[in-house]
């Protein structure tokens, strides 16, 4: 022992546990407690079957009180899985429950090992190191901190709606903020819904409504979060939004002024129908839009660019709504939660060349498709392509930007079948013949297979293949003026050419582009592909590392609307557990610093991922808020004064636990 | 900085077009290039597969020269620019550099082997195609500058064939090049869509599986001509032979005349540049384009 903070007599009870078979297989357990027994500070040393078990936790519980332990060291299983359980059992007996440590001599030792002997020396220095660290464990209290219970709702797609909706039905206060002029998100311009073949407006749009009447939901379109600080059940949001040039509250969503604009005809890209129609400067983005507010656009609305123009529209507004001169404003919002729902965008099909998007007016990406075949879509539900012409041979490429070393190697999940449901479609519209190009059919989730049975039964072609290249190179007389899609059938063995008049992208689904900046906003990790990172990817899919910031949807992965819907749910349930409870429990594992070692010299500062550290310009002294700080001793570690130190983590128990590992030639 | 011109053995024969008119464009422009001494062969793809330790020694004899010849530059930077207008050489080069630069017991094989004849490598050469160094070095912009005759009305088919571009995407996207469209575009020509530009010409398959090379070969043929091409240019001594020299007797088994001019681009450049037609070995052409004539006579 190094140190001379113990704190009184330190009276250890060991208890290692054989998990049935899980350690008892490999580690000799009857050794490890007989070695761990002859220990200093080691007053009884235990090994039971299930030490998780009732009789295993009340053994623990009569030992303390017996031989009046104050230092409790159970070896079982990894801390995530019982260190509660074993917390409250010492709490119940009456002590601290940071008096007690657990050792991980299962997913740690057992389950990794296949030599005996290795595996219990291995136990046992684990052990040893445990009984030198408890000598300096303190009793510790966690923190209590209020919680705000409005809710950050980010993204008005079919996830933020839903998650809105619960959290309004249950009474919260909820913001919701979302990026373009309307909520609706993706799943507004979708035509049919898989496998059920929904029309997706009628199931989106009552949604909608109630989100826009709901007196607890507050929208927010045509607004982006820009600022986000605070901790969990405390943080403030500064919402920056757009203007639309339109008084919201004046305005009847008449759409007088869009028939008024000095534009005759739509000019500029439609955002809505994805570039198949053109809108006017003022436009409103689909006939359902919520709010029902029309927009002016800056970038090309006469009068915003160049000051001067007829201004039409403001003569035919008989309720004067139209204002030039408003500008960008920023609210302050406070709550105590937030989910973010920010989904994802499609594969950018221009990226892979030689399938000809961008190129050749008859490919198609799957968005389009899905306006295409929309009866509000730009055609009013005719399948007819760029050139005018309906197409009597269709070429539906899967896989377009997914499963692909070159571009995103991850199964997008949704194509496969959104791909069958647009070929059940523009069969049904069109009268064309329809092939399918996939490498691997998945249809997973309730009636997806089957659907892709009946949608095969109609007469669909699928032809096994990822597919080579789209090109108008006509080797032979019929492939003249067609698109021609090459393509190995996989399981013929041939590779064959088949000609078509238009071609869709099955094209996948990827991060937005600028999920990065949402990200850092909200302190959520992701991982390699960009998708946002939960928390555990089994049992916490919703959570993240942010305490009080929950994901949903897209954003976290690819997924169909009812995954997402689901996930929605979850994460609103997740929110409300939180708030219900009133107050959240602190894990105490954060840093301090010592007053008298600090030199100001502001090092831990930036260092610090949760901006947690400030500094006091009067001492000169930095300072934690240890409701911020998430213990990752990063602070610990830099300070070059040696001035922090952590909870659970003293440099006197790193140093005594390091030490006890090395001890074995001693024992 | 200097060039080091890396001929290989297709420019000093049946590619002897392609070395005069790279030669002549390059003393137009002012680029100073001058020829690698007592080098030799690259060893082709065929000899990599033979015996590949041997076959990378051999190449990368070639690459120790040319860092003598040139030395380092003041800074110590690599100054060593080889030229290799052969796509095979081109590729052979780049694959020995790469090869040596990532495994180190073959590196120290080759370095030893070198030692013996008295050279040593560093890994300093840099390998470039002049489609590379006209592109990014140069710039079309001031070739622009040097341009005297607009070839104005000549459809042109760019062909940049397999080893140019492929595996490796160091100037020009690997499935859809665009360098040699732009530079076409740049000399007053017209670039045609021609969606077989990166497509097999046969290779050796024209010598060793006559019939399949053939086939390779008449697609690239029959579909420039049938999008309205005036003439194909290449990039390779080997794809000009075999676009170029089989066109009769395709048009004898297929009973279609094709007569479809096979240019080099740099001869193609040299022309835009105002360089007599004998200077770029144009005569030597088997296929002519019938117009150059009349094509000066516009300007």
């Amino acid at each position: 022992m190094t140190s001379t903070k113990q704190n009184g007599e330190v009276r250890i009870g060991y208890f290692v546990c054989h998990c049935g078979h899980n350690i008892g297989a490999t580690i000799d357990v009857l050794k490890v407690a007989d070695v761990i027994k002859n220990l200093p500070g080691v007053v009884i040393s235990r090994e039971y079957k299930y030490m998780c078990s009732d009789p295993g936790q009340e053994m623990i519980q009569e030992d303390i009180k017996e031989h009046n332990l104050n230092r409790i060291v159970v070896a079982a299983c990894s801390p995530l899985l019982h260190e509660n359980t074993f917390r409250r059992a010492t709490e119940k007996a009456g002590i601290n429950q940071y008096y007690f440590h657990m050792v991980n001599i299962r997913e740690n030792a057992s389950w990794v090992h296949v030599d005996k002997a290795e595996a219990t020396r291995k136990a046992i220095d684990l052990s040893r190191a445990a009984i030198q660290r408890v000598f300096f464990h303190q009793a510790l209290e966690k923190k209590q901190v209020s919680i705000n219970p409005n809710v950050l709702v980010v993204g008005g797609g079919i996830s933020g709606i839903h998650a809105a909706l619960t959290l309004a039905k249950a009474g919260k206060k909820v913001y919701l903020v979302e990026r373009d002029p309307t909520i609706g998100g993706l799943m507004a311009k979708f035509d049919k819904t898989f496998p059920t073949l929904d029309c997706a407006a009628c199931i989106l749009t009552p949604k909608m409504t109630e989100v826009k009447n709901h007196p607890n939901i507050e929208l927010m379109t045509y607004s982006e979060v820009e600022k986000v600080s605070g901790f969990v059940g405390q943080y403030k949001a500064t919402i920056k939004r757009k203007p639309r040039y339109i008084k919201e509250d004046v305005c009847v969503g008449c759409l007088d002024c869009i028939d008024a604009c000095i534009y005759k005809d739509g000019k500029y890209y439609d955002e809505f129908n994805v570039g198949l129609s053109k809108r006017k400067p003022v436009y409103i983005p689909f006939p359902q839009a919520t709010p029902q507010l029309v927009v002016f656009d800056p970038e090309a609305c006469v009068r915003l660019k160049r000051g001067k123009c007829k201004e039409t529209c403001v003569e035919k507004c008989d309720r004067d709504a139209i204002d030039f001169d408003q500008k960008e404003k920023f609210e302050e919002i406070e709550i105590g939660s937030v989910i973010v729902a920010t989904g994802f965008q499609i594969f950018d099909a221009k990226k892979i060349p030689y399938y000809g998007y961008g190129k050749y007016q008859n490919v198609y990406n799957a968005l389009e498709i899905e306006r295409l075949v929309n009866s509000s879509g730009p055609t009013g539900g005719q399948v007819v392509m760029r050139n005018g012409e309906v197409p009597k041979k269709i070429g539906i490429i899967h896989c377009v930007g997914s499963r692909d070393e070159k571009t995103n190697i991850w199964c997008s999940r949704v194509c496969c079948t959104y791909s069958v449901k647009l070929a059940h479609l523009l069969k049904e519209l069109s009268g064309a013949d329809v092939y399918n190009f996939y490498i691997d059919m998945r249809t997973p989730g309730k009636g997806q297979e089957e659907f892709y049975n009946q949608v095969m039964r109609e007469g669909v072609h699928f032809i096994r293949g990822r597919v080579a290249e789209v090109t108008d190179w006509a080797a032979e007389k019929e492939e003249q003026g067609k698109l021609i899609i090459r393509v190995e059938d996989t399981l013929i063995g041939v590779v064959r050419r088949i000609p078509v008049d238009m071609v869709v992208l099955g094209v996948g689904v990827e991060p937005h582009s600028d999920a990065d900046k949402i990200r850092r906003l909200f302190n959520i990790s992701c991982s390699t592909e960009g998708f946002y990172l939960e928390k555990h990817p089994k049992l916490a899919p919703f959570d993240t590392a942010s305490d009080g910031v929950y994901i949903a949807g897209g954003c976290q992965g690819p997924k169909d609307i009812t995954d997402s819907v689901a996930q929605a749910g979850a994460a609103a349930a997740e929110a409300l557990a939180l708030i219900d409870k009133g107050f959240i429990e602190m894990e105490p594992n954060t840093a301090f610093i010592s007053e008298e070692n600090c030199s100001g010299c502001k090092s831990c500062i930036p260092l610090c991922p949760y901006t947690a550290i400030s500094f006091d310009e009067e001492v000169f002294k930095a300072k934690i808020n240890e409701v911020l700080c998430k213990g990752c001793g990063t602070c610990v570690a830099a300070c070059p004064s040696a001035a922090i130190d952590q909870n659970l983590f003293t440099n006197d128990q790193i140093y005594n636990e390091i030490d006890g590992l090395f001890k074995y030639e001693t024992v | 900085m200097k060039y080091i011109y890396y001929p290989g053995c297709s420019l000093k024969s049946t590619g002897r077009p392609y070395e005069e008119s790279l030669l002549a464009v390059f003393k137009e422009l002012q680029i100073p290039m001058e020829e690698l001494h007592d080098w030799n062969c690259c060893g082709a793809t065929s000899y990599m597969s033979v015996d590949e330790l041997k076959a990378f020694g051999l190449a990368a004899r070639n690459l120790a020269l040319a860092e003598s010849q040139n030395g380092i530059n003041g800074n110590g930077d690599p100054d060593v620019h080889i030229v290799a207008p052969c796509s095979a050489c081109y590729l052979v080069l780049i694959k020995t550099e790469r090869y040596l630069k990532e495994y180190k017991n073959e590196r120290k094989a080759v370095i030893k082997g070198l030692k013996i004849i008295g050279l040593d490598y560093n890994g300093k050469a840099v390998i470039r195609h002049p489609v590379d160094v006209l592109f990014n070095d140069i710039g079309l912009e001031s070739i622009a500058k040097h341009i005297k005759k607009p070839l104005k009305g000549i459809k042109v088919a760019s062909y940049y064939g397999c080893q140019m571009i492929r595996p490796f995407e160091l100037f020009d996207p690997v499935h859809y090049p665009v360098t040699l469209d732009l530079l076409v575009d740049k000399l007053g020509a017209t670039p045609l869509d021609w969606p077989l530009k990166t497509r097999c010409c046969g290779g050796s398959l024209t010598g060793t599986l006559h019939e399949a090379g053939m086939r390779l070969n008449y697609r690239l043929l029959s579909e420039a001509k049938k999008r309205g091409a005036d003439m194909i240019i290449t990039t390779c001594p080997l794809c000009q032979f075999n676009l170029e020299c089989y066109q009769d007797r395709i048009s004898s088994y297929t009973g279609k005349k094709i007569e479809m001019p096979i240019l080099y681009f740099t001869q193609l450049v040299g022309l835009a540049l105002g360089i007599p037609e004998k200077k770029l070995g144009i005569h030597r052409s088997f296929i002519r384009f019938p117009n150059f004539q009349a094509l000066e006579m516009e300007v």
